[in-house]
């Protein structure tokens, strides 16, 4: 017990994580991908776009890990090529969809009344929007990018996200510490940031951990009608569609970036759980 | 002479086991109800006093909870040993629960009347239109007209609503009906009420009635018997009279202590110090040696046996004899 | 005499539902002088946890003036609103949902001190050793998490975190309702040890008349937002005057065997407290009500010192 006391927050939850194996296997996993889409133009032996055309569907060989496309682009360096690519996809998604979500969410839910009332609402509206049509509009708007991608994923996870963060501060928002900490003459940030939001973020946490993965598939399901990553850019989504057309002969071509994509939304689930776990000190033995 | 006894637990043991420990929630608890009687049980939270009762009903939590000895015999058969589906004959029909919330104990999108009818029906062999009758009657004998019978329970005040939860529990005419702490959630104007009708309820329907409380001013007003339990264990058993105008064991001495007296002027409360021992621990000897202020090395080493005196007064306490003689 | 403390005028708190105006404090008056307590007893819904909360605003007033220390504060600037969370706290009832269950029992208590920005770390930690010290919590249980303690430790968490600032005046709502009795015992001596120690002023808010008889100087009696009896301790319990009081004491479980209380029955049912007719709020379940109970009623000065709100109090009580 006496060593907790010198043990910082971010400290105390590191602390609780190791204890859990599967969710040191997830965060292993994410730190892995996460290398290799900051360094992977240092570690893929070709470039994404490099063509040759005679070895188009070459199987794995010394030159070519994991064979080679229709176009003759290595297999193995699009992976990782792709990677940075999904990921971008992923956290940018997340990062701007859920950060708003909980901003809103936040204010909507800790405030109540009248700015509840007029935030959801607009929520509401947003949500009513089909993904698909937001991402038509933004693109013919702004152009078919990965950028707008984003966006367009960003801004319809937006309501969803914010839905759930405040109907999570209203629950906490009604506990007596909240107005202890009023009585302590807490102000609303410091409430919202000390008190409610460490309360009310656990459901949160693990649905934006989900978020990462289902905005790689809708990144790849952009890319696949031609809204998101524009050939030859490499991306797994964008890679699966590709390989589609030819799966009956070449499996392999679906095969890696599927496993690539279900890793990795593995990894980001588990550490989500363990993250939810270790930062509640109620569960702790 | 003494009714016959209804439930007879003996040597009752029961424990929690959780990931990293057990907890021992009941420890070699013996007690007896008769007939047409009202056992009050009183003690602490985390005493074991709603383990008993659930025991008793034969619902405690699986898998954590074990009975791990004892016996429970109700109108003299084991009950521990009946299958399932003989438990859940006697449960609702011969012996009834009440339940400290009776905010949650109603289904809020059934009308309350049909709630009493499905508990009738369930049990009791007969039409439709006389289950229906029997509710009504129900409703009237806890003072509630019977037109309320098609009323849902958010239209029901929270002792209007307990009176329909005490009314659902008598309607099969249960042999003994578990009360766990039935008003102590409440109003003191309300609980005066209920505690009032239950006692007349109980008069002329003769149920042997396990009030679980930790108020003794309900037992005081309700009970003719009463059990202290602490940590597990009855530590006093005794009349009414013998509890209240001569306490023995130093805990149940404490508990009266720890209660601010409408009528002293005493400036200071006498709380017991302390608090109970962590239940996971097993203790060789006394339980409450730890903060009781008689407590000798002798009381560490061994559990206190149980005293008798002549007239039936038990404690659990090796200096209740030698006080007494 | 000097002045008192805290002194409300007039107060009302309403709140609006979709039925209406709640009325939860309509009309209070009293005054607490300091080092004293005053203890407000009423049942679920009569309005006195929301008269604490108005109080120390953690609600805003719908009317009426609250004088502490004889400076109107009813309507405080943001920086005088500072200096009276220094000055005026409040314990919770429940110590489950009254803590944080995230901050350690250090973080919890050394809060208030933070927030006030007036310490360095060293100061702060010295203090809250000295707080956990006096509040009975032992230094092991420094970095340990709410759940892992007990209802009892929990509530002396709550203390300690309301007497960081060293505040003069303390709301104490309901602060050993949840507690079992021997708990309850110890966490109610801690109170009147402080008291004693510090000098504080209490507000007393509960439902248990023999805890309040034991620990308030005066006491308040309250109905469906309004206050019906006001008195002494020691005489509101001799002399008990308001048909509602009389009940409510005829009512409370004695642990005594030979006590006779006859229960003073009521009938009826609550009056709502939405939208409430002008006359007397007990009239509905009052054995004593007549035609006269319909107006207004006036809190008036029955016995020197006692004051009582029922226009049929004289005749009842024969005086």
């Amino acid at each position: 017990m006496n060593q907790k006391k010198h043990r910082s927050r971010l400290g105390d939850t590191w602390h609780q994580l190791k204890k859990n194996k599967f969710a040191l296997v997830g965060l292993v996993i994410v730190i892995i991908v996460l290398l290799v889409a900051i360094f992977g133009p240092l570690i893929a032996p070709y470039s994404y776009d490099a063509q040759d055309l005679v070895n188009a569907y070459a199987k794995p060989s010394r030159e070519h890990l994991l064979g080679t496309d229709k176009f003759g682009r290595d297999t193995f360096s699009r992976l990782i090529w792709g990677t940075r690519k999904s990921m971008e996809m992923g956290l940018g998604c997340v990062a701007f969809g859920t950060l708003a979500g909980l901003i809103i969410g936040s204010i909507a839910g800790y405030f109540g009344g009248k700015v509840d009332n007029v935030i959801m609402r607009i929520m509401d509206m947003f949500s009513c929007v089909p993904m698909m049509l937001m991402c038509v509009v933004i693109a013919a708007i702004l152009g078919p990018s990965t950028r707008n991608a984003i966006i367009a994923i960003a801004v319809s996870t937006t309501p969803s996200a914010a839905r759930l963060i405040r109907a999570n501060i209203l629950t906490v928002r009604g506990k007596e510490f909240v107005e202890a900490a009023r009585a302590i003459d807490g102000k609303a940030p410091h409430i919202i940031v000390n008190h409610v939001l460490p309360n009310a973020i656990a459901p949160t946490i693990v649905s934006t951990t989900m978020n990462i993965g289902n905005s790689i598939i809708s990144g790849a399901t952009l890319s696949f009608i031609g809204l998101g990553a524009q050939p030859p850019i490499a991306e797994w989504g964008a890679m699966l569609s590709e390989g589609r057309n030819v799966m009956r002969d070449h499996m392999e071509l679906v095969l890696y970036p599927g496993i690539c994509v279900m890793l990795t939304v593995l990894a980001f689930n588990l550490l989500g759980d363990g993250l939810r776990d270790a930062m509640d000190p109620r569960l702790r033995n | 002479m003494e009714n016959k006894p209804i439930v007879e637990i003996k040597d009752l043991y029961v424990e929690f086991h959780s990931d990293d420990a057990i907890v021992h929630a009941v420890n070699g608890v013996n007690l007896t109800i008769r007939e047409g009687e009202t056992l009050g049980l009183v003690g602490e939270t985390g005493a074991g006093k709603t383990t008993i009762a659930r025991a008793i009903l034969g619902i405690i939590a699986k898998p954590q909870g074990h009975i791990t000895s004892g016996e429970i015999l109700f109108d003299g058969e084991d009950i521990l040993k009946y299958p399932e589906k003989e438990m859940r004959d006697l449960r609702g029909n011969q012996i009834a629960m009440i339940f400290q919330d009776p905010m949650t104990a109603l289904n809020p999108i059934e009308r309350v009347g049909d709630q009493i009818e499905e508990a009738i029906g369930l049990h009791n062999k007969i039409t439709h239109a006389d289950a229906i009758e029997r509710a009504m009657q129900m409703l009237e004998l806890v003072g509630i007209p019977r037109e309320r019978y098609f009323e849902y329970p958010h239209q029901f005040s929270g002792g209007m609503k307990q009176r329909v939860v005490i009314a659902m529990a008598l309607a099969c005419n249960p042999k003994l009906l578990l009360a766990d702490e039935p008003t102590t959630a409440l109003d003191v104007t309300i609980q005066a009420q209920v505690l009032k009708m239950m006692k007349e309820l109980k008069e002329k329907l003769n149920t042997a009635v396990l009030m679980i409380t930790h108020d003794l001013g309900v037992v005081a007003s309700i009970c003719q018997k009463v059990a202290v339990i602490y940590a597990g264990e009855i530590v006093e058993y005794g009349t009414l009279e013998q509890i209240f105008d001569h306490p023995t064991h130093p805990y149940t001495i404490g508990l009266f202590g720890s209660l601010p007296k409408l009528d002293s002027t005493e400036k200071r409360l006498k709380p017991i110090k302390g608090m109970m021992p962590d239940p996971t621990l097993e203790i060789q000897g006394c339980k409450f040696a730890e903060r009781c202020e008689h407590a000798t090395e002798a009381c560490r080493a061994k559990k206190p046996e149980i005293y008798t005196t002549q007239d039936g007064h038990q404690i659990r306490c090796v200096l209740a004899g030698k006080e007494n003689a | 005499m000097s002045a008192p403390l805290l002194e409300v005028r007039n107060l009302k708190k309403y709140f609006k539902t979709g039925r209406g105006m709640l009325h939860a404090v309509d009309d209070v008056n009293f005054t607490i002088d300091e080092g004293k307590t005053l203890g407000v007893v009423g049942e679920s819904g009569c309005g006195k946890s929301t008269l604490g909360r108005t109080i120390l605003h953690l609600l805003d007033a719908t009317d009426g003036q609250i004088l502490y220390k004889g400076k109107d504060i009813t309507n405080p600037t943001r920086k005088e609103l500072s200096a009276l969370r220094h000055e005026m706290q409040i314990i919770f009832q429940d110590p489950f949902s009254s803590l944080n269950p995230r901050k350690s029992v250090s973080e919890t208590i050394m809060e208030p001190m933070k927030l006030s920005h007036t310490m360095k770390k060293q100061e702060m930690i010295d203090r809250t050793r000295e707080l956990m010290e006096t509040v009975g919590l032992a230094e092991r249980f420094w970095g340990t998490y709410p759940h892992e303690l007990d209802g009892g430790r929990r509530q002396r968490i709550g203390i300690a975190r309301a007497l960081a600032l060293g505040p003069r005046f303390i709301v104490c709502d309901e602060p050993v309702s949840a507690l079992d009795v021997s708990i309850q015992a110890q966490i109610l001596n801690l109170m009147l040890d402080l008291q004693e120690d510090r000098k504080l002023t209490y507000m007393f808010v509960t439902h248990d008349l023999s805890v309040v008889k034991y620990i308030s100087d005066d006491i308040l009696v309250m109905y469906l937002g309004q206050v019906v009896e006001k008195a002494h301790s020691d005489e509101l319990f001799k002399n008990t005057l308001h048909p509602y009081s009389k009940a409510l004491l005829s009512a409370i479980p004695v642990p005594d065997i030979h006590a006779n209380n006859e229960l003073v029955t009521m009938t009826g049912e609550i009056t709502s407290p939405i939208n409430p007719k002008p006359g007397c709020r007990f009239m509905a379940r009052c054995p004593y009500a007549s035609d006269k109970c319909n107006e207004p009623q006036k809190i008036e000065e029955i016995l020197p010192n006692h004051f009582v709100s029922c226009c049929k109090c004289r005749e009842i009580n024969h005086l």
